[in-house]
Parts: C-alpha cells; structure tokens; sequence
C-alpha cells in the first residue's frame, strides 16, 4: 500500500511539474488577487478591531502580510480544482484503468494523489513564503511560524484535493470539475480569508463561521502576521486535518462506488 | 487446468443493455485464443470482466486458478492487460511508465529499471525510452503498452485489439510479438476484429455476436464447417457461362458467382485445385481470364452462423 502510494504520488508529482499550465495558475492568480487587494484595500486595516481578533498589538503588520494567508488559501483552493481536473483527465484517457487493473489496494490510487496534492502544496507555499520575504517582513513567528504554515497548508492541501478527486471520481470527466472553478471564490468569499470575521456582515459573518476555509485561512495567517500563541493555530490544524480526513475518505468511498457501479 | 474459463458470463449495463449474454469459454494454459466480432457486439466488456475492471452481473470466471468477482487481487497478479486504447500518460516517458508499471507489480526499484531496459529493448523502442510517450506514434504506444502488459511475465496475457488502427509494419511487429509469446508458453487472450489476424495467430477462435459466442474451434475446423472451397472464374469474351458450367459439372454443384466473375462452382471434394477446372475448361475450348481458388474465411463462419457479414470487421489486406 506505502510503496504504490508513494510511486504513484511521484508519478503525479512528476507529471504535475512537466505541465506548467496547470501549476502556473496556482501561483499567478492569487498572486494578482493578492496585488490587487494589497494596492486597492489597506486602509480597511484602519477599521476598529481589525487586529484585536488576532491577538496582535502595535506595531501592528502590513496588510500585504494579512492577505498573504488568503492569496495561499486561494492557491491551495485551486490545487484541488487542478487535482480534481488531472484525475478526470485520467478517466477521460483510460489511464486510471490501468492503475485500477494493477494489483494494488485501490486506495492507494486515491492516497497517492492526495499526497502528491501534499507535495505541490508545499510548493505552493514556497511561492508566498518567497513574496512574504521579498515583498514584506517574512514569517513573524520565524521558523517555528514557517513550520506551522507548511504543516497547516499541506494538510488543508490534501483536503482540498480530496474534494477534486471526490468530484473527479463522481463526474468522471474533466468538463464538469472544472465548472466548480468558480465556487472557489464563493466559498473564499464567505470565509474570513481576505477579512476578520468580526468585521463581517450577516449573512457572511455566520457563514464564516461554519466554513472550515476561515480556520485554515486564520491557522496558516497567524504564524505570519506572529500570532502563533492563538487558538488560530489549533483551529487551523483541527480544521486541515477535519477536512483532509473527510474528503480523503470520501474520495476512497467514492472511488469503491465507482467501480462497483460500473 | 484452463487457464481462463467462463461459465455462463454475462454483463448487464444501467438500463437493462444486455452487453454479453452468458458465454462459455475455456482456454487453455499457453492456447492463443482469438475472440473476433464486430464493433459493439461484447468482446471488449468480456476481456474487462476477465481482467477484473468490470464485475460480472452473472455467471462466474476464472482466471490463472482465481475467481475474478471474488479473488480480483490474485488475478491481477496474474495476469497482464493491454486494453483497447493505449491508454498512456503522454507526459511520461516509456521507460518511467514501465518502471512505474514494475513498482505497482510489487517488483524493486533495480528489478524495475533492469526489466524496463530489457522489455523496451524487446519490444524495439530502447531508443526511444526516455522520450516522452506523447511524442511516439501509435505503433509505438501499441508496443510500450505490451511492454508494460509483460513487465511481471504474466502467465495469462489479454490484449484487446492489439492492433487496431496501426500501419502494416507496426502490425506486424506486435505479431512477431505475440508468436514470441506463443513459443515462450504464454497463454494469450487477443481479441481482433481483424479475421486475418484471428486466422493467423490464434491456435482457437471464438466468434461473439449480439453478446454470444456463435462459434469455436480452430481456424481451420471453423472454416471446413462452414462448406467446401469453390472457384471464380472469368472467362475470355466469346465463351460461353452455360458451357463453362457443364465442363466444370465434375467439380461440384454450380453456385452464384461473385461480382465481376462467370462462373463459380462449389467444390465436392475440397482437394480439387485450380489446375483440375483449367484443364477441364481447356478440354472444352473454353478461354479462361482469370480463375481463382476461394476457400472459406471466418466471414463466412459468421454469416453461416449469423445471417449476415462481420459489419465493421475487416482483414489486413482491406487496411493496406
């Protein structure tokens, strides 16, 4: 089960790195949406209580670093849409059957993606890591924060793959995964990814409150702006770890369905 | 014991579409077996039922000693798959592929590469082993899709119209492929809609239509079933159809003849050759175009046994 897992993981690494045009919209995407929230919204950072639900005091961080944890939320929503996409590809293409004909335990197709997910994930971050040193003041919370942030991001990364496989595995083909492209900002928006929650409105602010993307978005933005000492940080891994357990479950679930229906 | 063997197999699909409606077959260990039909009539989702990719909805199968619904695992160690579309990661190349296919086989990582270097170079594609599979062309792919099919040696082989689509020599290539197999005892499951291919490689046939087999046997016994060899005749101008036909009364009984010919007679005995008819025809005065010998194909053990042409099937020749 390891040793598929981990070969069929490197294969989809592999295969991901050799195709730019799926790993570039990762970064550039969130990346502009990070420019243009950090040129147009920074004032919102004056609003009363902005920082006072991190914990933070004065000298308080910039709001390109508050919107770090969001652009990273972004990238890592868009790393499951992608993986979903890649595995319905593979369906479309006949690849996946022969995976499913290898003698294998069949939840190491589904284990394997999600890992590889894990893995670019961690790439994923690297990109924002790297803008948060050119651009700002780094990790606040050094080290320590960076772990926590690669940890929480990985983890969150692997959930949200399970959702693009579950999707993949359900639909089977490519079309219909990436039609869910903009839901991606729906449920960003109704998170407190790019806001505190404090800060937002009915209905938003209960809808943030039962989306598990504001507790990712808040555990990976702690450690940046050095809030680590929070509950934000436990939340963060409680809510990756909820979400990366559920789909990748669901993913298996699915994948048994799909081949018992055929 | 057989290597394959199904009793009674059948496949119903969402919204009661009857693909395969309980086939009996039983190959033995190191048989090539050729299972030929039309587009559509049952042989692809029989080879997915007997490689475990598709549950039976009745029936049972056995494949290498194991009962595909029940032990699909072991069965899966058995065997190897080459399925109807290379389906190929074109972003990998054909060594990567191959090795990957070793790792999922339970084989090291060094049996892998060692294997890889030994099968891309059986297979004639050493040269091209760390190019990308989305660069080869499609008799490339038909034989990195062997290559990864062999890579555990399997006992029992499944390869579904291997060579479907591809150009003479890349054909011809997967043959020599699949007589090696023969000689190295490997038992084969081709399914062709090919009849020349079926004719050539495979030691039994099995004919599937609407989902049922219709006939089984050799090459050759499926074909004497099916009647005598006759002979076409094309006579010069001037001679007469009538005359032709009572000269060549000795041979057999008289049967309409094909498109562009005089005469045809249905041989009575099959050892009757052509020189027989032309000395008969030359005897009578009789100028002769063109004659030819015409024995049976397996079409015509599938019109005999269906009422009608394999629709879509076709030979080598037809291709070239």
């Amino acid at each position: 089960m390891i040793s598929a897992s981990v070969a069929l993981a490197r294969r989809a690494l592999r295969v991901t790195l050799r195709r730019p045009q799926f790993l570039a919209p990762l970064l550039i995407f969130p990346t502009l949406l990070l420019a243009v929230n950090t040129g147009g919204l920074s004032q919102a950072t004056s609003l009363p209580g902005f920082w006072e639900q991190y914990g933070v005091t004065a000298p308080y961080p910039s709001f390109f670093e508050f919107q770090l944890a969001a652009a990273m939320s972004q990238s890592l929503l868009l790393g499951g849409v992608a993986t979903g996409i890649a595995v319905a590809l593979e369906l479309e293409m006949g690849f996946f059957d022969r995976l499913v004909a290898a003698p294998i335990p069949r939840a190491s197709i589904v284990l394997g993606r999600l890992l590889a997910a894990g893995a670019i994930a961690l790439v994923q971050l690297s990109w924002f890591v790297a803008l948060s040193l050119i651009f700002g003041s780094g990790i606040a919370d050094g080290i320590p924060g960076l772990i926590e942030v690669y940890l929480i991001g990985a983890i969150a990364g692997i959930g949200f793959a399970g959702i693009g496989v579950t999707l993949a595995l359900r639909a089977g083909n490519a079309s219909t995964v990436q039609s869910i492209f903009p839901l991606v900002f729906v449920v960003l928006f109704l998170s407190s990814a790019f806001f505190p929650p404090n800060l937002l409105t009915s209905p938003a602010d209960v809808i943030a409150k039962w989306n598990p993307l504001s507790y990712i978005a808040n555990g990976l933005r702690a450690p940046i702006i050095g809030a680590s000492g929070t509950s934000n940080v436990l939340e963060g891994f409680a809510a990756a770890i909820g979400l990366a357990l559920f789909f990748g479950l669901l993913a298996t679930w699915s994948l048994r369905g799909r081949l018992q229906s055929k | 014991m057989a290597a394959i063997k199904a009793s009674g197999l059948e496949r119903t699909f969402k919204g009661g579409i009857k693909a395969v409606r309980g086939i009996d077959i039983e190959v033995a260990e190191g048989e090539i077996y050729g299972f030929l039909g039309p587009n559509g009539a049952g042989k692809t989702t029989t080879v997915r039922m007997l490689v475990t990719l598709l549950k039976p909805t009745g029936g049972t199968a056995v494949v290498a000693g194991f009962d595909v619904a029940r032990e699909a695992a072991q069965v899966r160690r058995r065997i190897g798959v080459a399925l109807q579309e290379a389906a190929l990661d074109p972003l990998m190349t054909g060594r990567e592929l191959i090795i990957l296919q070793a790792t999922l086989q339970g084989m090291s990582k060094a049996e892998g590469r060692e294997r890889s270097a030994e099968l891309l170079e059986r297979v004639g594609l050493i040269n091209a082993s760390d190019r990308r599979v989305g660069g080869y062309s499609g008799g490339m792919k038909r034989r990195l899709d062997l290559a990864m099919a062999l890579v555990h040696s399997p006992s029992v082989l499944f390869l579904d119209e291997p060579t479907t689509g591809l150009d003479p020599t890349s054909r011809f290539a997967i043959w020599d492929e699949v007589d090696r197999l023969r000689r190295e005892g490997t038992t084969v499951f081709l399914t062709t809609q090919y009849l020349e291919e079926a004719d050539q490689m495979a030691d039994r046939v099995g004919i599937i239509a609407d989902g049922l087999i219709v006939a089984e046997g050799t090459p050759e016994a499926l074909k004497a079933e099916s009647g005598a060899p006759h002979i076409e005749v094309v006579l010069d101008q001037g001679s007469s159809a009538e005359a032709a036909e009572r000269s060549l009364a000795p041979l057999g009984e008289p049967i309409p003849a094909g498109e562009g010919h005089d005469v045809a007679i249905r041989l009575s005995d099959s050892s009757t050759g052509v020189a027989d008819a032309v000395r008969l025809l030359d005897e009578s005065g009789l100028s002769v175009a063109e004659i030819e010998l015409v024995r049976p194909s397996l079409d015509d053990v599938f019109m005999e046994k269906t009422g009608r042409r394999l629709e879509g099937a076709a030979t080598v020749a037809d291709e070239q």
